[in-house]
């Protein structure tokens, strides 16, 4: 097999297609592969920011309402919770071991670990989505049908808690989604061949993706979930 | 970037292949560490609580990043950005901070939230 | 010397260049090339450009007189609201970003295209949706909160359609923000050989400049307006004072965004400046490192210093302090790069084509708009004049002054490699100076306004502020024609000017190196670079 890293641009100069294979408007593999990975990690440095906002939003209420917080926080399925954290946890690891099959050119145990993490993002979705119905079943929901079942004198920051819970959780549920649609892809992509050992940019891209999101978790359930625990 | 630099380059950065047992042994390690961070959070610190979670959240994460996001293994541009990125995000906190940090300070203006 | 004579495109070569390599609407729609790309949001920005003109004439109308006869109040503060958001998420932010530097970068690094160029078609989409959503509500009775969004007027009270509007802002930012990155990636990995940081031209460290401001800031207003449009629709209350929820937070997170985003209007023109003042005083830049730096210290700093628009909303005075103090450092880079042009003329052969024309008008009127911007940062200064046509006076010396000014020379200076046709200089020329007329005529008065104490967004105003009024109004109409004109010489220029040589201006940019128009791969041979981006002066006396 020819080096890949010096494979031709297209017939008439213009881009070539199909795995592997170098775009027009690039030199080199090193090149493109390095501009995919730089635009990746640019892109994740957005997501810092996005969830940023929500983190501030937090931090100053907490801050302000630390008693209220503490409160409302009771009102979290500890259980639930951790046993999340562990399947996204498990979901990271599936994830890292389908970026390494391709990379180590293994390319038969690619779609299982893809299937796995799947399965486990969409196990943790389920879970959440347990979670909320029994939250809006409790009237735990802001709006006007909030009613919060602690003391009175918490329950309009108790309501800015779970605002700011809602508004987390779902704005991480929506990314969960996207990681799953875009496993998805990877998937009917490898059934059709299209990684090598040498050319797999797009799984490890969605890797650092899914592991990203992963992370953000890592974040919302000690803050969420935890906060009022030793309080009793 | 001419055609000897490129080799130079790629021989400089070969991809980096890592062995399962590290993401296994990081796997592990992230376990154990949800499963403190719940037991803990239980236990009556006073105000360590927060830092204890979020200490443990912060070893987390910097694991995931580093093992799994192969962060370990890539250039230092890479890392400069990742910095950058959370250097900005400091940067938001803390001058918001400095706004509701103080807002007590003026005995007039006591408004608070 | 040769180099800049090379013979006129040949009629008998049809296909030679991006313009004429394919024909078809299909070809421009699906087009992956930056240079077509730019042209696409060119068309589109200047359909915004005019509408938010549209609506700037509606309100200068209305203010002919003091009482409320044109429209009502509800009426007039849709029509600011709108002339606000189009101007700026629709015009400003991507107009030299988005149709120069798209156009320009890859030319200027010596690159075929832009890293992803999949991408960048995307953004161009991207753009048109959240375009479409904002279009929808204006066209159904638009919005009344001020381009600023503030909460809770926003939130629960506001008429109109918020959550369209802010959905459409919210897409277009991500047009913003995939820019961005595409310029950074691009930037970092696509080089000529020998093309090396500081042999980068200044108009692309500008954009670097600008991009990281983009790619860092962006993400914040997308997940403010979410945050608004879930309270809204949702209750959740995450700025709701009933709840205990602050709006100042809002006010913080928005300014976070919304400050450095006065410098993604603003850098990218500074970048045309740099170009054009070389060339057109035959100079090298004087001090080169300092004019690239000062770019990105101004992106740096501009974070710091947002909350200089909160002095007066119950920002706590410590806070206040701080961010004043922080804002008198912005103007240093900034007063770099304004040395440093005067420095580059001085004793240079400088020639009056048009693009240097409106470096001349960027150069003064930014002046003013930046010493205006320290008398806000003041903060007992801006108690007084917060609010008032001080402040809008200000922000357009700097945004129409400035921005624009180098939006217009930038795309006089380039027409001839974009179109390959020479516009007519008289009548730029003309159309420059009524510009220039037009633009002081308008905003002069508004300081002097704002410093007897009118204050902003209100459609009424007691007598005594009528012949201010009635000068600002004029000035608009004369600023109004010169806009005008140059969008009718250029049409005119596509089909009857001359044909454009590859180099008209004998500059040394590499983008002057590849025919006019450039053929679809920018250049025939991949450029080497050996030498400084600015080699006009024989001898070098230059620092950096
Ligand atoms: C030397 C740098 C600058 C300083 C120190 C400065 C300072 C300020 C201050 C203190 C205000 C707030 C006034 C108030 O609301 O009471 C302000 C408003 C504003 N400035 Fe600047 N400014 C600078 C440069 C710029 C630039 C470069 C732009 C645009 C390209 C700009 C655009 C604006 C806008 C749009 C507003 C008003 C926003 C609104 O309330 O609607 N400024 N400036
Ligand atoms: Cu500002």
């Amino acid at each position: 097999m020819a080096d890949p890293r010096r494979l031709p641009h297209g017939e008439d100069g213009g881009p070539a297609t199909g795995p592997g294979y170098l775009q027009h408007h690039f030199e080199s593999l090193v090149q493109q592969k390095d501009a995919s990975s730089l635009g990746m990690w640019l892109f994740l440095v957005t997501e810092i920011l996005f969830f940023g906002g929500l983190f501030l939003v937090y931090t100053i209420y907490r801050w302000s309402y630390p008693l209220a917080f503490a409160d409302a926080s009771r009102h979290m399925d500890v259980r639930l919770g951790t046993t999340n954290t562990a399947v996204l946890i498990i979901s990271s690891l599936t994830m890292a071991m389908a970026v390494h099959s391709a990379a180590a050119g293994r390319r038969r145990l690619i779609i299982p670990f893809l299937a796995a993490t799947m399965l486990l993002g969409t196990t943790f979705l389920g879970i959440k989505a347990i979670e909320y119905t029994e939250h809006i079943r409790h009237h735990l929901f802001p709006g006007p049908w909030f009613h919060y079942p602690g003391p009175q004198i918490h329950a309009r920051p108790a309501e800015l808690f779970f605002s700011l819970y809602f508004a987390m959780t779902g704005l991480h549920a929506l990314h969960m989604v996207i990681g799953l649609g875009i496993l998805s892809v990877l998937v009917v992509q490898s059934r059709r061949g299209r990684y090598t050992g040498q050319w797999h940019t797009p799984i490890e891209m969605s890797g650092l993706y899914w592991h990203f999101v992963d992370i953000v978790w890592i974040f919302l359930f000690p803050l969420l979930y935890l906060i009022g625990r030793h309080v009793h | 970037m001419n055609q000897t630099e490129i080799q130079a380059r790629e021989s400089l950065h070969p991809e980096h292949i890592v062995s399962p047992k590290s993401y296994v042994a990081v796997f592990l390690a992230l376990l154990v560490l949800t499963a403190t961070t719940t037991l803990v959070a239980f236990v009556d610190l006073g105000p360590w609580n927060t830092v204890v979670a979020l200490g443990i959240a912060f070893i987390k994460a910097t694991l995931v990043v580093l093992i799994f996001m192969h962060i370990r293994w890539s250039s230092n541009l890479t890392r400069i950005i990742i910095v950058g990125g959370l250097f900005w995000l400091a940067i938001l906190l803390a001058l918001t901070f400095s706004d509701f940090a103080t807002r007590g300070w003026l005995p007039i203006l006591r408004m608070r939230p | 010397m040769a180099a800049e004579f090379i013979p006129e495109a040949e009629p008998l070569h049809p296909r030679d260049n991006y313009l004429n390599v394919r024909y078809g609407v299909g070809s421009w729609l699906l087009t992956r090339d930056h240079k077509r790309i730019a042209l696409l949001y060119l068309a589109s920005i200047t359909f915004f450009f005019f509408l938010g003109g549209l609506f700037a004439l509606l309100i200068r109308l209305e203010l002919l007189t003091p009482g409320g006869d044109l429209v009502q109040s509800e009426t007039y503060n849709k029509l600011f609201t709108m002339h606000g958001v189009v101007m700026i998420f629709f015009f400003l932010i991507p107009s030299i970003p988005a149709v120069l530097g798209n156009f320009l970068i890859p030319m200027m690094i010596g690159a075929k295209d832009l890293a992803f160029p999949r991408l960048n078609l995307l953004s161009w989409y991207i753009y048109i949706v959240g375009a479409a959503f904002t279009m929808w509500a204006v066209v159904h009775g638009g919005v009344d909160t001020g381009w600023t969004f503030y909460t809770p007027l926003s939130t629960a009270a506001a008429n109109g359609h918020v959550v369209a509007t802010a959905v459409g802002i919210f897409i277009t930012g991500f047009s913003s923000i995939l820019t961005g990155l595409n310029f950074i990636v691009t930037i970092h990995t696509m080089r000529a050989p020998g093309l090396t940081w500081f042999r980068l031209p200044l108009f692309v460290w500008s954009h670097y400049a600008t991009s990281l401001i983009m790619v860092l800031g962006t993400p914040v207003i997308a997940v403010t307006l979410l945050m608004v449009g879930v309270e809204r629709i949702f209750h959740l209350g995450l700025f709701d004072p009933a709840l205990g929820g602050d709006p100042v937070l809002f006010q913080h997170l928005f300014w976070f965004y919304s400050h450095p985003a006065v410098y993604i209007m603003i850098l990218p023109a500074m970048g045309v400046i740099s170009e054009v003042v070389t060339t057109f005083s035959r100079k090298n830049i004087f001090g080169y490192r300092f004019v690239a730096f000062a770019s990105v210290a101004i992106a740096v700093l501009g974070f710091l210093v947002w909350g200089h628009h909160m002095f007066v909303s119950g920002q706590s005075v410590y806070a206040g302090m701080i961010f004043s103090l922080l804002s008198f450092l912005v103007a240093i880079p900034s007063a770099i790069k304004v040395f440093n042009w005067t420095a580059t003329m001085y004793r240079g052969s400088i020639s009056w084509r048009t693009p240097m024309l409106y470096a001349f008008g960027f150069i003064g009127l930014f002046t003013i708009g930046g010493l205006t911007g320290l008398f806000l940062a003041t903060l007992g200064v801006d108690v007084h004049v917060h609010d008032t046509y001080f402040i809008v006076a200000h922000f357009h010396y700097i945004m129409v002054g400035g921005a624009i000014m180098g939006y217009l020379g930038g795309m006089h200076y380039w027409w001839p490699k974009i179109s390959g046709k020479m516009y007519p200089e008289g009548w730029a020329r003309f159309a420059a100076l009524i510009v220039f007329i037009g633009f002081n005529l308008t905003f002069f008065p508004q300081f002097v306004l704002g410093y007897l104490g009118m204050p902003r967004r209100y459609h009424a105003y007691p007598p005594e502020f009528q012949v201010l009024n009635v000068m600002s109004t004029a000035g608009a109409s004369v600023l109004g024609v010169g806009y005008v004109i140059p969008m009718i010489y250029f049409a005119w220029s596509m089909r009857y000017g001359k044909n454009a040589p590859a180099n008209p201006w004998r500059s040394t940019g590499l983008e002057w190196q590849t025919t006019s128009p450039p053929p679809t791969e920018n250049f025939p041979v991949p450029p080497v670079v050996t030498s400084e981006p600015y080699v006009y002066a024989t001898e070098s006396e230059v620092v950096g």
